[in-house]
């Protein structure tokens, strides 16, 4: 309790719920009872957020019962079995209702159950809602921030599906729910119900129930503190886990249309209280605690989330005692741990750069050296062709050297012989001319 | 990213819940049906529109809070006003025990917190007073405690709410809204009064009003009000509704309405008379009563309205993510640079700005005994 006292201590101002505050009568009608309304307005014109997350294994129906929760084809195929591991998948819809607009965001976990070594299947589960805390919490301590604005997409609430095998919880789920149950609402639900008898429902509900409390796994409990709604809420906690079957076909019975699944020996009602839990579910998640689990959510898992987070880190509230000294000590550590950090981060890109740059030249060094032993290559083997040319050219030059000589000498031995023998050629000639 | 609702608001859909105010939301349409087939819902009632209705009961339990500011010179009927406003004795001199009608030799700034209920509605009022602004004969710097006193409460805040271990519900004592007291010369502004203005409307939302005006024809009021837009303007003062914080082309219409309006000349009285068979409140003179809550006697109504019945919450909104915000960016700023060796122009330093463990860098520095 702050209390603030400004030159007048007859009067202090109490920061406190209300405590120190005077309480006057009013005389007339002021109009502040409109504030409710000008809340409202303000978020219905800003619309609202709702994120679930759907844990279970493959096949138990989470798709089909948000289709159905929601009145709305959300697209999708099923899931294969062979996934190597969890992944989280998660899908935006808007959605709205006369006027009010919910952006709602449906997550899924991909491959929870499918594997052989189980061991890692919370993991990724949990990761992924810390890692929503952390973009809230980045958001948060930014220095120009727009938390008005931003797209809160911390789970608000995690249906559980527990397989109906009417026996009793799986380790796997035990050791999931445990995990969870300290960064998220969990609301519990036995998928495929219509698979289970009425009495084997029962006892699979107390077998479930006190399993979790002898495990120590703290379920979301509808809130008792608000008179309008105490009575119901606490006839819901008592439903818990709510057996819940799923269907977005429809089947004729009587004269309307219902949601149902037909089997040869019967039809099973989805909105039928008697023949499974789907409408408390309905009820307790979306008409009547959509605004606690999200005031939960932030209020205490996110909050939690945050003390953790800053105290891993390092930082304490200051008491009003605190010894400034030690805090001096840790402040020069931190920022001198900081800087260190800064400067050898510079280093390294130093480094990196210089590396680089070594390398580079390197490269280039290579590449020189080639080109240079390319060009003597080529410069020899221009050498080589043109001695070869020359070579040749000088036997051919010989060639018409030679050819010359014999021609000169044939042509001297012909003019020697026509002139000393003139009637040879006659002979010749005569003999041409037969 | 849907269009903004056709469908009618919620606040006609409550009229008989509380009078209406003049500066109304358009109806655009009656309100739908539940189980209306719209966009996502196939067929049937999801009642994902019972959500208004769990905030609502979510708000009536936690209540409300308002801190309201007056700053005015003395006399200027500061304490009548508030009262009228609250119809009950909210102001300082009215809690004082023995009121003594001293002008303080400085300004001092006075607060008193009250719990008011109307309608199960819950709220918990804070009046804070401003004896001896204006006062003075020099009254140089006469805003520098009101200064101090807004950004303390922003601080106060702002420490709250980066404690590791903070309440569920940080205590607001921000001042959602400033209500500055224009005598009614007639003329124009004052140098005091634009000084004020300029520099609180950065840091507040500022509601000028004219005071005491029954002291002005009609005819006076309207040229005075002219003349003072016009001075507002000149000087780039903001006053609440601020331009720049209409949300969409509605919220301009409605508030281009009251910016047309402002300042509004106010008279306020906490006597009751009986005026044609009814009891209502005003001010008995030789010429005749002055009703405070005729429209056609005085604009008493206008920023009852505003002020309460309408505009409260974003009133509040503004103070919250703009007022407030503004002054955690400049003080977080400040812490930065206060403890590093390096100012912002090293460039490592720069980049990482707004990342992640610079911000737990603040973060920490900040949590250090200041000054």
């Amino acid at each position: 309790k702050q209390e603030v006292s400004y030159n007048a201590p007859e009067l202090r101002l109490m920061w406190s719920n209300g405590e120190g505050a005077r309480a006057v009568p009013l005389a007339g009608h002021v109009g502040f009872d409109s504030m409710p309304d000008q809340l409202v307005n303000k978020s219905v014109n800003h619309g609202f957020c709702f994120n679930i997350l759907c844990v279970g294994e493959t096949g138990l129906g989470k798709s089909t019962l948000m289709d159905t929760l929601f009145n709305t084809k959300f697209e999708g195929e099923p899931t294969q079995h062979n996934q190597p591991g969890v992944t989280l998948k998660s899908n935006t819809y808007e959605l709205q209702e006369s006027n009010v607009r919910l952006k709602l965001t449906v997550v899924n976990t991909v491959g929870f159950g499918d594997q052989i070594n189980k061991e890692d299947s919370y993991k990724s589960i949990v990761e992924f809602i810390d890692a929503q805390f952390e973009a809230y919490l980045q958001e948060e301590l930014k220095i120009k921030r727009t938390l008005h604005s931003y797209h809160d997409t911390r789970i608000h609430a995690c249906l559980y599906f527990i397989a109906p095998t009417g026996h009793s919880l799986k380790s796997l789920d035990l050791v999931t729910m445990k995990k969870l149950d300290s960064k998220v609402n969990i609301i519990p639900i036995i998928a495929k119900s219509d698979a289970i008898s009425k009495s084997e429902l029962a006892k699979f509900k107390i077998k479930i129930t006190s399993e979790l409390v002898s495990n120590g796994v703290q379920i979301y409990q509808f809130p008792t503190d608000d008179e309008s709604v105490a009575e119901i809420n606490s006839t819901m906690n008592s439903h818990l886990p709510f057996a819940v079957v799923g269907s977005t076909e429809e089947v004729k019975i009587g004269n309307k249309m219902v949601k149902a699944r037909q089997y040869p020996w019967g039809t099973v009602q989805v909105e039928n209280e008697n023949h499974c839990d789907f409408v408390k579910l309905r009820e307790m998640l979306i008409r009547v605690n959509m605004e606690d689990l999200r005031e939960q959510t932030h209020t205490r898992h996110y909050e939690l989330y945050r003390r953790c987070k800053l105290e891993e880190m390092g930082f304490k509230d200051t008491d009003p005692d605190s010894k400034p000294f030690s805090l001096q000590e840790t402040y020069e550590a931190k920022r001198n741990e900081f800087m260190g950090e800064l400067q050898k981060k510079e280093e390294e890109m130093r480094q990196m750069f210089v590396q680089r740059v070594k390398e580079k030249e390197a490269e280039l060094k290579e590449a020189e050296k080639e080109l240079h032993e390319k060009f003597d290559r080529l410069k020899k083997l221009h050498q080589d062709e043109k001695k070869k040319l020359e070579e040749k050219k000088k036997s051919l030059d010989d060639e018409l050297n030679t050819f010359k000589q014999k021609k000169t000498a044939a042509e001297l031995l012909q003019n020697q012989a026509q002139q000393a023998g003139g009637s040879t050629t006659l002979k010749r000639d005569k003999e041409r001319k037969k | 990213m849907l269009s903004p609702p056709t469908t009618c608001y919620l606040l006609l859909l409550q009229a008989h819940r509380s009078q209406r105010g003049f500066f109304e939301f358009p109806n655009h349409g009656s309100p739908q049906a539940k189980g209306d087939k719209t966009n996502g819902s196939d067929f049937g009632y999801v009642g994902i529109d019972a959500i208004l209705e769990q905030m609502r009961r979510k708000a009536m339990k936690q209540g409300f809070e308002f801190n309201i500011m007056v700053v005015g010179q003395s006399g200027l009927g500061k304490s009548t006003l508030m009262n009228t406003l609250f119809k009950s004795k909210v102001s300082r001199k009215s809690v004082q025990p023995n009121p003594e009608e001293r002008i303080p030799k400085t300004i001092e700034i006075k607060s008193i917190s009250h719990d008011i209920e109307e309608k199960g509605v819950r709220m918990k009022l804070t009046v804070i007073d401003t004896p001896g602004f204006g006062d003075q004969i020099n009254n140089e710097n006469c805003w520098q405690p009101i200064m101090k006193f807004i950004n303390d409460q922003y601080e106060a805040y702002l420490q709250e709410e980066i404690n590791i271990d903070r309440k569920k519900r940080i205590p607001d004592s921000r001042v959602h809204c400033c209500i500055y007291f224009i005598p009614p010369t007639g003329h124009c502004l004052r140098p005091l009064d634009v000084e004020f203005m300029r520099r609180l409307s950065k840091v507040v939302n500022i509601v000028p009003v004219i005071a005491k005006a029954d002291t002005l024809t009609l005819e006076e009021r309207d040229y005075f009000k002219q003349t003072i837009r016009e001075e507002l303007r000149a000087n780039g003062i903001d006053v609440y509704p601020q331009k720049e914080f209409d949300e969409d082309a509605e919220d301009r219409m409605i508030n281009d309405k009251i910016r047309e309006m402002i300042p509004f000349a106010v008279v306020g009285s906490d006597q009751e008379y009986q005026v044609n068979g009814k009891r209502i409140l005003g001010r008995k003179t030789k010429w005749g009563t002055i009703e405070v809550e005729n429209i056609a006697h005085c604009e008493f109504a206008y920023l009852r309205d505003l002020l309460i019945r309408t505009h409260m919450q974003n009133i509040k909104d503004i103070t919250g993510s703009i007022h407030y915000e503004t002054y955690r960016v400049r003080r977080l700023n400040e812490s930065n640079g206060h403890f590093t060796p390096h100012p912002s122009d090293h460039p490592l330093w720069r980049n990482l700005c707004n990342c992640y463990p610079m911000q737990m860098f603040w973060f920490f520095f900040f949590k250090l005994p200041t000054k």
